[in-house]
């Protein structure tokens, strides 16, 4: 087939089974533009800002498997990318990003939109690329689809100058089958001498702990983790970017773990002789205060990235692998040795676990005449009777959806963890409702999140994505003023807009139903009443407690045993709610 | 406890590999004491000389990471075993008059240098060896001789059979 750049731009997204390309047009790209308008198969979602982009590709990866695919422009198109591209690297999600570049002869003549795209995404993608003759194109995509999706996935930029894709020079294009890359290999399979230390460590424990993570999630290895944790009976806790990996409505799960998470699981932590950590990276959110980390612990590390292995805590026994594959091989060990769990300490170890488990951290006051934001996220629970897809923005909102709706599936918990991006959860969610297009999505917000790509209402009017936002709003940028009352004395300093818009004249104006709920008896039959619009995009402004704090939380410098708990939570001695 | 490591790494010899490297060690706050590449026998790969200084844990992640960029095909922390560590210095001395130009040349003798241009009033003189070698060249020519050193910066090499190779 003789093709130009820019056809053979599409055509190879076609072979690669590319569905939807996210993207905002401009200059640099319209060659390859002209190609797309001549085909069908592939689709084009026009966002409104190419944040949106970016992280409307990025729900869609997390929600689906697949790797997101964004097409920009040169320039402001570029750069208007990177905080999405940021966010993807940072939780590793696979995505390909193409973006436009001037012409070559023009390139660093600091020609019209010309930005070194590669030099300023450099630090934030797994990899990029730079296409300098249309001959390269098609084996480079191949290239970037590969390296995006295996291994720890990232985000990997294709920068293509335009006269890469100029339309009057064809060439001979044949889909790329395979792919070479000789300094490219993830290790899949685990070391089978470390797999059986693993096997024999975690057997031996008196008091274990499996800790698992996003690993987990993007390895599709939560039936393999399900059968690992039922097979032993111990206990597991889960990072804010693992929910769902594991049911989390199982009596084994403990909850999240981590700053905010609940007092049995960081409790468990803390007194925990062998630590299982699955596909999770000791984050300082879930690690708190290092010299104080899991003090009595041996710790197995299961991870594909050989570099997160001993990073932020020394590991015991560290396996480099694909976790699908490596707890197979555990499995498979268990069954060669003799040795059992010893069920009389795995007993004493869950009557433990089970007395921090009753002093339900996680209360709150269910009599307030106000809506707590708790409450919402209970009831969004019983509306989409547990099967939702979620995608949050940034703030207490996110946590409380965290902590309130428990995800029983994974890829349902649709969040920014690693870089914390406000204005992700909208453009996300429409990406996770193209992906499935039956289910029922809601993006949990807050006032001040929602503002930050609240442009993409109009795509999701465009696309018919019927998507529901919870606007959890307090009136306050909530995440921060709580710092604010425990670490400035309540000096909330810019954490409040003095004029907010009205959301539901904004919603309507953009052609979607508006709501407002003031009362907490109206939030069931408002959710309901959501819910039941199966194809129109609903904007709930749920008016709520501004002063609720997110609890437990674990302050810096802390360990997991110092916890400040909520002051509902039932605590045998009141002083023991500042265990700190 | 903090240690000098001398890091051998073969990459892909493509225009934005050099950048991911010094952006690396920019990024991420490990030290560079110095740097040397050049293309190998075969023209696609580049070998890389860094050396650094940290504890075995910095130095532990300074590896993975090094690893972890898509254009490294492999790499080898040479220091880790016996190995010969050699950098070349260009260093142009002012020499006016006999007495200056024969102090400068029973120097080069005693480091077995070399002097490789020479001028009314100059000579430039090439010597290798270790970096050690080279501080003591310099210590030991008066500092009122030099007017301009320019240093490789230190490759290196395993000995015996080991290789670093593809
Ligand atoms: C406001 C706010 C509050 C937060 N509070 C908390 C909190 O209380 N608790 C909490 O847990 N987090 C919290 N976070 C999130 C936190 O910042 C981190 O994003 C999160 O803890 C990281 O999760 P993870 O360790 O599962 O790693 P991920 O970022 O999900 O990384 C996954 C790990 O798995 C590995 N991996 C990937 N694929 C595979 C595979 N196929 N096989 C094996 N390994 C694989 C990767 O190499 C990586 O090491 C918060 C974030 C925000 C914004
Ligand atoms: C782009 C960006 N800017 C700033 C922050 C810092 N930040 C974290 S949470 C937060 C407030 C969020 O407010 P809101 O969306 O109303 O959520 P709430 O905490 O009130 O639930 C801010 C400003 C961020 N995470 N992202
Ligand atoms: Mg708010």
């Amino acid at each position: 087939m003789q093709l130009s750049g820019g056809e053979i731009l599409i055509q190879f997204l076609k072979d690669e089974g590319v569905e939807f390309v996210f993207g905002y047009p401009g200059g640099a790209v319209l060659h390859i533009y002209d190609a797309l308008f001549r085909q069908e198969d592939v689709k084009h979602i026009l966002v409104r800002h190419e944040q949106g982009a970016t992280h409307a590709a990025d729900g869609y990866a997390r929600a689906t498997g697949k790797p997101g695919v964004v097409l920009v422009t040169s320039g402001p198109g570029a750069t208007n990318a990177v905080t999405g591209i940021a966010t993807a690297h940072l939780d590793s999600i696979p995505m390909v990003v193409i973006t436009g570049q001037v012409s070559t002869p023009l390139i660093g003549s600091d020609a019209f939109q010309e930005v070194d795209a590669i030099g300023i995404t450099r630090p934030c993608v797994k990899h990029n690329f730079l296409v300098k003759d249309v001959k390269d194109l098609a084996t480079t995509l191949k290239k970037a689809f590969y390296v995006a999706t295996t291994g720890r996935p990232g985000p990997v930029v294709v920068d293509i100058p335009k006269d890469v894709t100029d339309p009057g020079i064809k060439i001979e294009y044949e889909y790329p089958q395979t792919v070479a890359m000789r300094s490219y290999h993830p290790t899949v399979k685990g070391h089978p001498g470390q797999v059986k230390k693993a096997a024999e460590l975690i057997l031996s424990a008196r008091r274990p702990m499996i800790y698992s993570g996003g690993g987990v999630v993007l390895s599709r290895a939560s039936a393999e983790l399900t059968d690992f944790v039922r097979q032993l009976g111990y206990p597991i806790t889960s990072t804010l970017m693992g929910l769902g990996a594991y049911p989390s409505t199982d009596q084994k799960f403990l909850g999240m773990l981590g700053m905010h998470g609940t007092y049995e699981a960081n409790m468990g932590m803390h007194e925990c002789d062998v630590l299982i950590a699955v596909g999770a990276r000791f984050d300082d959110r879930v690690t708190g205060d290092t010299r104080k980390f899991c003090p009595n612990a041996r710790i197995i590390h299961i991870d594909i990235d050989p570099s997160s292995i001993s990073k932020n805590i020394r590991v015991d026994i560290p396996i480099v692998g694909d976790i699908k594959d490596v707890l197979n091989d555990i499995t498979a060990a268990f069954k060669e040795l003799k040795q059992k769990p010893d069920s009389e300490a795995l007993a004493s170890w869950w009557k433990q676990l089970e007395r921090w488990r009753s002093k339900q951290c996680l209360k709150y006051d269910r009599n307030s005449d106000l809506i707590k934001p708790q409450y919402v996220i209970e009831k969004l629970y019983e509306v989409t009777k547990g099967e939702a897809f979620v995608t949050s923005d940034v703030g207490q909102h996110q946590m409380f959806a965290a902590q309130f709706y428990p995800f029983d599936k994974p890829n349902r918990w649709i969040n920014s963890g690693g870089l914390g991006t406000m204005g992700f959860g909208l453009p996300a969610a429409i990406g996770v409702q193209l992906g499935h297009p039956g289910a029922d999505v809601a993006c949990v917000t807050g006032e001040a999140s929602i503002q930050m790509c609240i442009q993409e209402l109009s795509t999701a009017l465009q696309y018919r994505t019927p998507v529901k936002v919870v606007n959890l709003n307090n009136r306050y940028m909530g995440m921060v003023r709580q710092w604010q009352e425990f670490f400035y004395d309540s000096r909330y300093s810019q954490s409040y807009m003095d004029t907010l818009p009205d959301f539901i004249k904004l919603a309507e104006s953009y052609g979607h139903v508006g709501m407002r709920i003031e009362k907490p008896a109206d939030v069931e039959a408002a959710l309901r009443e959501a819910f039941a619009m199966k194809d129109r995009t609903v904007f709930m402004d749920f008016i709520t407690d501004r002063t609720e704090n997110v609890y437990p939380m674990i302050v810096a410098g802390k360990g997991h045993n110092e916890m400040h708990l909520a002051p509902e939570c039932l605590m045998d001695n009141p002083d023991d709610r500042e265990l700190a | 406890m903090s240690m000098r490591h001398i890091i051998s790494v073969l990459m892909e010899n493509e225009s934005g590999a050099l950048s991911r490297v010094a952006g690396l060690f920019s990024a991420r706050g490990y030290n560079i004491e110095s740097l040397t590449v050049a293309p190998t026998e075969d023209g696609s790969l580049s070998r890389m000389t860094l050396v650094t200084q940290g504890s075995e844990e910095i130095v532990e992640q300074i590896t993975k990471q090094l690893n972890k960029l898509v254009d490294v095909v492999k790499l080898a922390d040479i220091s880790d075993g016996t190995h010969i560590e050699r950098e070349l210095m260009l260093i142009k001395l002012r020499a006016q008059g006999d007495s200056a130009r024969s102090e400068i040349k029973r120097m080069v003798d005693i480091f077995r240098a070399r002097v490789i241009d020479v001028s009314d009033d100059t000579f430039t003189v090439e010597l290798t060896g270790s970096g050690d070698k080279l501080d003591a060249f310099i210590k030991a020519v008066d500092t009122g001789f030099i007017m301009e050193t320019v240093r490789s910066g230190a490759t290196g090499i395993s000995r015996g059979s080991k290789s670093l190779q593809v």
